[in-house]
């Protein structure tokens, strides 16, 4: 079972009866797990600040509720997340975060323990996909029994490995019946106040009974001493703890689950254990800061590791002075960077932007691969909905709106992208803002969203139309147009970029994978001149052979976008079988 | 056979999830413990992808496989076995679908693709199946069950017999597909052993 695959179980079983997220690599399948199992409540929701307040709303209902997100998701939750922290759960409430170490899928290496940390949240972190089905249910019974929300980190490593996991029985939880009670509720500042207090006694409570902490059927301690040879100790936690494992066998390791707060008084005698500390952790100084702080010694951290990437035993081997596997790296392997689809609706609009050279402020998803050459067509990616606030401060800077476009996806659009337009016709934008509606979630793996008519469960639910709402907001200029009729694309953008109002251009056609392709192959015909502005718009079914433009047939889904910007008429369909030059 | 480590390595898109998922579970049913790590997300998306699939009697610890450390190395594409061919355990054995598949760099003349890969392989690896899988997949009715053609032959070299792969085939392949696949299977096991 895939370790996301092993958070739902967990999830399932603990009882959860409401599941509120947004997707985000490498999150998205604990939520998609979920979906497929009965008396549980699922959706996507717009944003990650909806899922944690609709999971703090089905708490106060009295049932167990969770939100998963990716560990940017969480600074989108921050706000919930930081004063829920004070509040308090009826039913249980947990927050799963998972990191991404090594940038697989995202924009930063963020660490999301700072987090539990500064919030003053408890946090577990599990090591395999068994230990991520044992540690949500255990941190039902942390939220339930401390009356606080828990922070469940994972990441991308553990996310998406599959392991051997136990199955249990859903067990069924009786609603806590909702009571009103405005002094735990209501964060109002004389309520605040006190609410820290408690908040604080919680977490020093917290920490005293973290070391007896056990999980699973096995009641495995969270925070395990495993001694070995005492010349060498390791502190650490995770996915680490499997690497530590490998490359130190007859070392003794600390293994911590309660990653926050840490179990100061173990942490001591196991140092006093061990002739020699070391802290292993992927990212930030987590531990080592903190254990360094209380005055023991550590031998080894962050001047032995990076806080980049991700780690593996062969880096542990190497710091540690011990033999590697021979290997010899291939030297001169060309790249191969992750690319559009054949078939991708975003190469139309990408093309023409290349061509206009326009400054585009781009934003979070497939299409942010357009920034790669050859359309190489964007010039900024720095967060979900910074697109378009990023060409309305481009603007107000440069004093004109006309060279710069904001482009950003149907999701990412409802995730954080309305409230960036509304910013725009409030505060005197004449910018452009393209949306690329292709009717899903593509990037994480096809999730409904607010404008694709179904939800979560693929159930039909009623479907937001873009236009309507950018009309509602009071933008004048909105035009809606396929982005393979690249000519109408190309007079539309220019019109609408010279003209000094607000517009909203929606380019609609569905993702190349879920759509219906025609799939008959194009084929270059002798007409062709050699010019390659074919293999100008990236696509992976055209390649050159013996110098030539080609398109591979097995790879071609017949989408004609070749056959538009051919100049010489070169590419047909490839009908009757007749074959390319 | 008391542990193994078999990397299968591709372009997005290619079906190696389905491979390993397909192995791992083949695995798990005769009683290993099993790891398997996966690419998800933008990687997808055309780019070089790689699956790990550690199997052990007793136990596996990291999921990941490390350079030097691979037994075996399934490949779906010539520059993608040569990249990953640093991963290969001395003496190991790599399978390789001839195919060639150009990054975007090399169609843009940015870089060159690497000229005699697999005589190349040869030179490193302990043995090297090369064959073209996917005129074999195409023939069984789909190019897309290049995945189970290359298991096929791969099968040779994997501490499981025939009926057991059938079997495993039946349980996790939509039932439409299952002749194809069984077919596909067999046909790849003949060509792994004709090269």
């Amino acid at each position: 079972m895939l370790g996301n695959e092993a958070f739902a179980q967990g999830a399932y079983e603990a009882g959860v009866k409401v599941v509120s997220s947004y997707p985000g690599t490498p999150s998205t399948e604990v939520t998609e797990a979920l979906a497929k199992r009965d008396g549980i409540h699922v959706e996507w929701a717009p944003n990650e600040k909806v899922g944690v307040e609709v999971a703090m709303g089905a708490s106060t209902g009295g049932v167990r509720a969770l939100s998963c997100m990716k560990h940017v998701g969480l600074n989108v939750a921050a706000d919930p997340f930081f004063t829920a922290a004070y509040t308090g759960v009826s039913g249980g409430v947990v927050v799963l975060a998972a990191d991404d170490n090594g940038c697989h899928s995202s924009q930063n290496e963020q660490d999301s323990r700072y987090y539990a940390r500064s919030a003053g949240v408890p946090a577990l972190e599990p090591a395999d996909p068994q230990e991520c089905k044992d540690y949500i249910k255990l941190a039902y019974e942390i939220s339930e029994k401390y009356d606080t929300i828990v922070l469940l980190r994972s990441n991308t490593r553990l996310s998406h490995s599959r392991g051997i996991v136990e199955l249990g029985e859903r067990c069924e939880r009786e609603r806590i019946p909702y009571v009103k009670d405005i002094q735990k509720r209501v964060a109002m500042p004389a309520m605040a106040k006190k609410l820290h207090v408690v908040q604080e006694a919680r977490l020093k409570q917290i920490e005293k009974d973290g070391p007896a902490m056990t999980a699973g059927d096995g009641a495995l301690p969270l925070n395990r001493v495993e001694m070995g040879d005492t010349a060498i100790g390791i502190i650490t936690s995770g996915i680490c703890y499997q690497y530590v494992k490998d490359a130190l066998p007859e070392a003794s390791v600390l293994k911590l689950g309660l990653i926050n707060p840490l179990p100061k008084e173990l942490i001591r005698d196991f140092a006093a254990r061990v002739e020699k500390l070391y802290v292993i952790e992927e990212g930030e100084p987590f531990f080592e800061e903190q254990i360094r702080a209380m005055g023991v010694a550590v031998t080894g951290g962050k001047d032995m590791f990076t806080i980049q990437g991700e780690y593996s035993a062969n880096m542990i081997r190497k710091a540690f002075g011990r033999p590697l596997p021979e290997s010899e790296p291939a030297k001169d392997a060309p790249g191969r960077p992750p690319l559009l689809c054949a078939g991708c609706p975003h190469r139309g609009l990408f093309h023409v932007l290349s061509k206009l050279k326009k400054t585009v402020m781009g934003d979070i998803g497939c299409y942010t691969l357009a920034a790669l050459p050859p359309t190489a067509a964007m010039d900024s990616c720095l967060c979900m909905g910074g697109s378009i606030t990023m060409a309305h401060g481009f603007e107000k800077a440069t004093g004109s709106s006309r060279d710069v476009v904001a482009v950003l996806g149907d999701s990412t659009f409802f995730h954080s992208g309305i409230t960036g337009l509304v910013n725009m016709r409030y505060n005197g934008s004449h910018g452009t803002v393209i949306v690329l509606d292709n009717r899903i979630t593509g990037m994480t793996g096809h999730q409904d969203n607010p404008s694709t008519g179904r939800n979560a469960r693929g159930e039909e639910a009623p479907a937001i139309d873009i236009a309507a709402l950018c009309r509602a907001i009071g933008v004048e200029h909105i035009v809606e147009i396929d982005p393979f009729e690249i000519k109408d694309l190309e007079r539309v953008i220019k019109e609408e970029t010279e003209r000094d109002e607000l517009s909203v251009i929606i380019t609609k056609r569905p993702c190349a994978l879920i759509a219906k392709q025609p799939d008959i192959p194009y084929l270059v015909s002798d007409a062709c001149k050699n010019c390659k502005q074919c293999m100008k718009i990236g696509c992976p079914a055209i390649e050159e052979k013996d110098g030539r433009p080609y398109i591979v047939p097995e790879r071609c889904v017949g989408c004609g976008l070749c056959e538009k910007v051919c100049p010489f008429s070169a590419i047909e369909i490839a009908a009757d079988g007749k074959e390319g030059r | 056979m008391d542990k193994m480590n078999i990397l299968i390595v591709g372009v997005g898109g290619q079906g190696t999830l389905l491979a390993s998922v397909l192995l791992g579970n083949l695995a798990l049913d005769k009683g290993y413990d099993v790891k398997l790590s996966e690419v998800h997300g933008m990687a997808q998306r055309g780019g070089s992808v790689v699956t790990h699939v550690k199997i052990d009697r007793e136990h596996v610890n990291s999921p990941l496989i490390e350079p030097g450390d691979a037994d075996m190395i399934i490949a779906f594409e010539e520059l993608e076995a040569y990249r990953w061919l640093p991963y290969l355990k001395k003496g190991g054995v790599m399978y390789v679908n001839t195919q060639q598949i150009m990054p975007m760099p090399v169609v843009l003349g940015q870089a060159e693709y690497p000229q005699d890969i697999i005589a190349r392989l040869k030179e490193k690896a302990g043995r090297v199946v090369a064959f073209d899988a996917l005129a074999i997949a195409e023939s069984c009715g789909s190019v897309k069950a290049v995945n189970v053609v290359l298991l096929g032959a791969a099968s040779r070299d994997l501490p499981f017999d025939t009926d057991e792969w059938q079997q495993v085939i039946e349980k996790n392949v939509k039932t439409k597909f299952i002749d194809l696949n069984k077919m596909a299977f067999d046909q790849g096991r003949t060509a792994g052993g004709n090269e």
